[in-house]
């Protein structure tokens, strides 16, 4: 593929050139050719880590996008085995009409299976279901110039547990095997409310979470005083009555990139406090198909581009139960007197369930994340501001989200990047490792 | 609404478009009888239409210049399937033109690559389908095929020679109820056209091109462009006079 490759945030920009995998057989030897001729490379799946944990230190990345087959589906167990290079869109347009769903996803369905490994994303069932590693049964791991290593919970129990969210630099996952989970109906029933403060969302959180598989609040991250935190809650479940439909909705597209962020704060004030006011003020039955749920943003194809050519940043963070109230209303006040933010910004209550990752992002307390346009007061003068609140409320930053974190933050939130760092495969290094570790 | 189950015989099964068709055919529970050079390949692509709810399918190694092979071929293709309801000839591969201008002998290979192979199969299933009478014949030429352009007019020339075979078998098997659909690709992002730098907004995706073949071969469309948009843009590039057409470096 000559097309140069990028993250989904498309800063920092560093054009990847992609040497695409096509056969599992012949990995062994692109990743031979790659590496020898560029010293160190990285599998790249879809694009869709949004900063520099998919590009490779050397600009030179194994593009895993190609190996997008299945190997084995037991539709009577719901266990699947596929090349890494699949997508999980792709995922559940074979498992769907045979009953089975993603156990966990992210609000991506564009993300690839090695993808969501490595990053070990979680989604709106984070505290049912704990992280996308959890469901992860095997997967083969090829590291440069030795034979093929198949880990499991049994097997290089070692290389498994740093594999699910190592990013992508202990070998590369070419296939793996995940356990499904059974649903009657691609359907999902909702309730949906909003709130007028973050108090309000904490308690909406603690009563309906419990009752309820899925669980997300969008928050106008530009309200103020006492509007701080305001937002709307959404909880669903997959329904018990309806059809196994993969129904693509037709998808929009932003054809090409603006030479300058179209959004500024009068559309992103207005915007969310449109989004606020249609939303009910009593709690509202509803039902979706499982596209609008899960993966609103699909529906545009290449958003990332309404942010222009400086492209944009992600911040996202977790923060421990005890401290979440005190640190997300510190959060949107900084935020909201920035003037700075999205469309929208995410939080959701994270679970107890630990991951079998080593570097796995989420941790029990509750999870922000909003986009931000790409410019230099970002990282001098907002970021520095929210590192400070979250390092103060004990919590972290999610590498798959990243392009800022400094390394004493990381290593001080992930204290096991040791146990990472020894098992790494020498040949696979980013951009992000190289700029957190040294 | 079940339907009998589809029989599909696949010449170049491990190629990028063929193996998006065969996996939109797959969920329809069809039997395959794959054929390809390269039996590991055909393995892994086996696996992955078995898991898509293929019912049976069956590997043939082979390479389509051995034309001696082709009629064991067709043998035990139809003690595998019984009968052909689809057959696709997808197989090809594209030349470096500066290089076959040098080399008679790699031009020649290449040419036998993409046209002589493709006459050769195409004999032994015309046979075949006049026997059957009933079903379907899709064969993968180009948009290459339509005009010499001097950066690939080798590739050109040899499409150009199979669709004009294709047109005239078009009309010799119509008369006994077969259909053929020559199908022209454009840009789309395979192995086969790695490292070249083709405009973005032009590269399909091989997906998005097999469900408009597949579709395409139900609905027994005789010439078909995908995507579609290539139908409009080769009218224009047919269209340029050739005293024009000479002077431009397409």
């Amino acid at each position: 593929m000559s097309t140069p490759l990028y993250s989904w945030g498309r800063f920092p920009r560093h054009p990847q050139r992609g040497h695409g995998c096509v056969w599992l057989d012949e990995l062994p030897a692109q990743m031979d050719h790659v590496i020898g001729a560029h010293r160190s490379s990285l599998p790249y799946g879809n694009g869709r880590s949004y900063g520099d944990s998919c590009l490779a230190a050397s600009d030179q990345v194994l593009h895993m996008r190609s190996l997008d087959r299945l190997i084995e589906a037991d539709w009577s167990t719901g266990v699947i085995k596929a090349e890494a290079g699949i997508t999980l869109a792709e995922v559940l347009a074979v498992a769907i009409p045979q009953g089975w769903f993603l156990p966990v996803t992210p609000g991506t369905q564009f993300a690839t299976l090695g993808g969501a490994i490595a990053n070990d994303v979680h989604g709106k069932n984070h505290h049912v279901r704990g992280t996308f590693g959890r469901h992860v049964l095997g997967f083969g791991l090829l590291r440069h110039g030795e034979p093929e290593v198949i880990c499991s919970p049994d097997a290089h129990p070692d290389l498994f547990a740093a594999s699910i969210g190592g990013l992508g630099l202990t070998g590369v996952i070419h296939w793996a095997q995940i356990q499904l989970m059974p649903i009657r109906a691609s359907q999902i029933d909702t309730t949906t409310v909003r709130f007028a403060n973050l108090a309000e969302f904490f308690a909406l959180s603690a009563e309906l979470d419990a009752g309820h598989e899925y669980s997300v609040a969008w928050v106008d991250c530009l309200a103020r005083g006492a509007e701080t935190g305001r937002g709307v809650f959404i909880v669903g479940d997959h329904a018990q009555y309806g059809s196994l439909d993969v129904v693509q909705r037709k998808r929009l597209s932003v054809p090409l990139t603006p030479p300058v962020s179209l959004i500024n704060n009068v559309s992103l004030s207005a915007f969310n406090s449109l989004y606020w006011r249609l939303h009910p003020s009593q709690r509202k039955p509803g039902r979706s198909a499982y596209e609008p749920f899960f993966y609103p943003l699909d529906r545009i194809l290449h958003w990332n581009r309404i942010y222009g050519r400086r492209g944009f940043q992600q911040y996202q963070c977790v923060v421990p139960a005890v401290n979440a109230e005190a640190a997300m209303g510190e959060l949107l006040r900084t935020i909201a007197k920035a003037g700075q933010g999205s469309f929208l910004a995410v939080l959701k209550r994270c679970g107890d369930m630990a991951s079998p990752g080593l570097l796995s992002f989420p941790m029990e307390g509750t999870s922000l994340a909003l986009d931000f346009a790409q410019s230099e007061a970002l990282e001098k003068v907002l970021f520095p501001r929210l590192d400070d609140i979250v390092r103060a409320a004990g919590g972290r930053l999610y590498p798959a989200k990243d392009a800022h974190m400094t390394g004493a933050d990381f290593r001080r939130a992930y204290p096991a990047w040791e146990q990472l760092e020894a098992l790494r495969d020498p040949s696979l290094m980013s951009r992000f490792w190289s700029r957190v570790i040294l | 609404m079940k339907t009998a189950v589809k029989k599909v015989l696949i010449i170049g099964a491990t190629s990028a478009i063929a193996s998006a068709c065969a996996r939109l055919w797959a969920t329809e529970g069809s039997d395959f009888f794959l054929v390809a050079r390269n039996v590991e390949k055909l393995q892994q692509t086996a696996a992955d239409l078995k898991a898509r709810g293929a019912t049976n399918v069956t590997l043939h190694e082979m390479d389509a210049n051995d034309i001696e092979a082709h009629p064991l071929m067709m043998g035990r293709c139809l003690t595998a399937l019984g009968q052909i309801d689809i057959a696709l000839i997808a197989h090809g591969t594209l030349p470096d033109q500066k290089a076959c201008e040098r080399d008679v002998h790699m031009a020649l290979k290449e040419f036998a690559n993409n046209c002589t192979s493709v006459i050769a199969l195409l004999t032994v299933l015309a046979m075949q389908f006049e026997t059957q009478r009933c079903g379907s014949l899709a064969i993968i030429s180009s948009v290459a095929a339509d005009r010499g352009r001097p950066s690939n007019y080798l590739y050109g020339s040899a499409k150009a020679a199979v669709s004009t075979y294709c047109e005239g078998l078009q009309a010799r098997l119509f008369k006994v109820g077969v259909h053929v659909t020559t199908i022209k690709p454009g840009f789309v992002d395979t192995p086969m056209t790695q490292g070249l730098s083709l405009p973005a907004a032009l590269l399909a995706q091989p997906a998005q091109v097999a469900q408009r073949i597949v579709k395409g071969i139900a609905n027994k469309v005789p010439t078909l462009y995908a995507p579609g948009f290539w139908a409009l843009i080769m009218l224009v590039i047919r269209s340029i006079p050739q005293p024009v057409f000479k002077r431009l470096n397409l």
